[in-house]
């Protein structure tokens, strides 16, 4: 899988974590970041790996990128908003 | 200031809302609300407020939790009888959310103590039982340009609508000049309240101070919603200022706090409505 996104600013594990903390923490992560940053996220919970993405779009998060790891983990690439 | 694992978890289910997410939360968790009585109104109200994390609720009630006040006071439970209210409501409170700060009043609030209290907070709410004190918070909220969330409630009946003169909207006295005379409204003793009505009402008040506080949706400053439980309707009808207004209008007549006298457990002019 590429990962043509370009430069990611962080990287947040949430390996372990199931839904809605995934997305949550996605947020918060989101959050502190600057407009226009690209987060990198880990989930090992399938269901995370359509919900998160669902719901940060409706929070208004530009998804980048949706691709697995390896055989448990997915990564999802998220661009902060550029403007708040 | 980071979220810990609990505080997460204990709010996850109004983090995820559209437009709360962690700044939101946070907002709740900076926000100082004053609720002035710990009966009726203010028992939903604060029991809210305090689940959804609002870090700092002023509780005043200078009176003890009696056996008549359980039927609707659900702050309050049988062991409490006796307790000052507001000690009873700090215990429901602190069990419900330890994160949350809880200050006490339990003096009697007065023209002499009541806009040095309210200074320290954001938003008030009136959950009070009689007209005096409903005058009372209203003069000093315009002076403090405090938001006021005013409910009450009698028999089947309950009011809502939220005050804010400092926004250019309508306040209490622009709708309800002065006290009303002795003998128009029935006495708390005469009346009676289904208690659900006042946890409606004290609900509704609690959902307008986060809409405030998260400043999400449609305040309800301009607007006076009414509620019958007996035939299950809203009535909401719109208000303005009133340029004639004693206190808030082009040429008000009241310039500072007046005490009116209580008596019968609330209202020397006219009865009260139960807490």
């Amino acid at each position: 899988m590429v990962e043509g996104s370009g430069k990611i600013n962080k990287e947040l594990n949430l390996k372990g974590k199931v839904c809605p903390y995934t997305f949550i923490e996605s947020m918060l992560s989101l959050e502190e970041m600057k407009a226009g940053e690209v987060l990198r996220i880990i989930v090992d919970f399938l269901p995370a790996v359509s919900e998160v993405p669902k719901s940060l779009k409706n929070e208004g998060y530009e998804i980048l990128e949706v691709s697995p790891v390896n055989g448990t983990d997915w990564a999802i690439i998220v661009r902060n908003k550029e403007i708040d | 200031m980071k979220f810990s694992d609990e505080q997460i978890h204990r709010y996850s289910r109004q983090m995820i809302l559209p437009g709360v997410g962690g700044k939101g939360q946070r907002k709740l968790l900076e926000a100082k609300v004053f609720i002035m009585g710990a009966g009726g109104l203010g028992s939903p109200a604060a029991l809210y407020l305090a689940a959804a994390g609002v870090g700092t609720i002023g509780l005043a009630d200078f009176d003890r939790v009696e056996l008549h006040n359980l039927q609707r006071q659900i702050l309050h439970k049988t062991c409490d009888v006796g307790l000052l209210k507001v000690e009873s409501g700090t215990r429901t409170l602190e069990s419900l959310n330890p994160g949350v700060g809880i200050q006490t009043y339990s003096e009697r609030i007065t023209a002499a103590n009541i806009r040095e209290i309210i200074k320290g907070y954001d938003l008030v709410l009136d959950g009070s039982d009689n007209f005096p004190t409903r005058f009372l918070l209203n003069d000093a909220c315009y002076f403090e340009k405090k938001t006021l969330i005013s409910g009450a409630i009698l028999r089947f009946d309950g009011q809502l609508s939220t005050f804010k003169p400092h926004a250019g909207g309508p306040c209490y006295r622009c709708l309800f000049p002065e006290l009303p005379p002795p003998g128009v409204v029935p006495s708390c003793q005469e009346a009676g309240v289904l208690g659900a009505v006042a946890g409606i009402i004290g609900i509704l008040q609690a959902n307008e101070a986060l809409k405030e506080i998260l400043g999400l949706g449609e305040s309800m400053t301009g607007r006076f919603l009414m509620f019958n439980s007996l035939n299950l309707s809203f009535y909401e009808v719109k208000i303005q200022r009133n340029p004639n207004c004693l206190l808030c209008g082009d040429n008000p007549k009241i310039k500072d706090l007046i005490e009116y006298p209580q008596s019968c457990q609330g209202n020397a002019a006219g009865p009260s409505l139960p807490p």
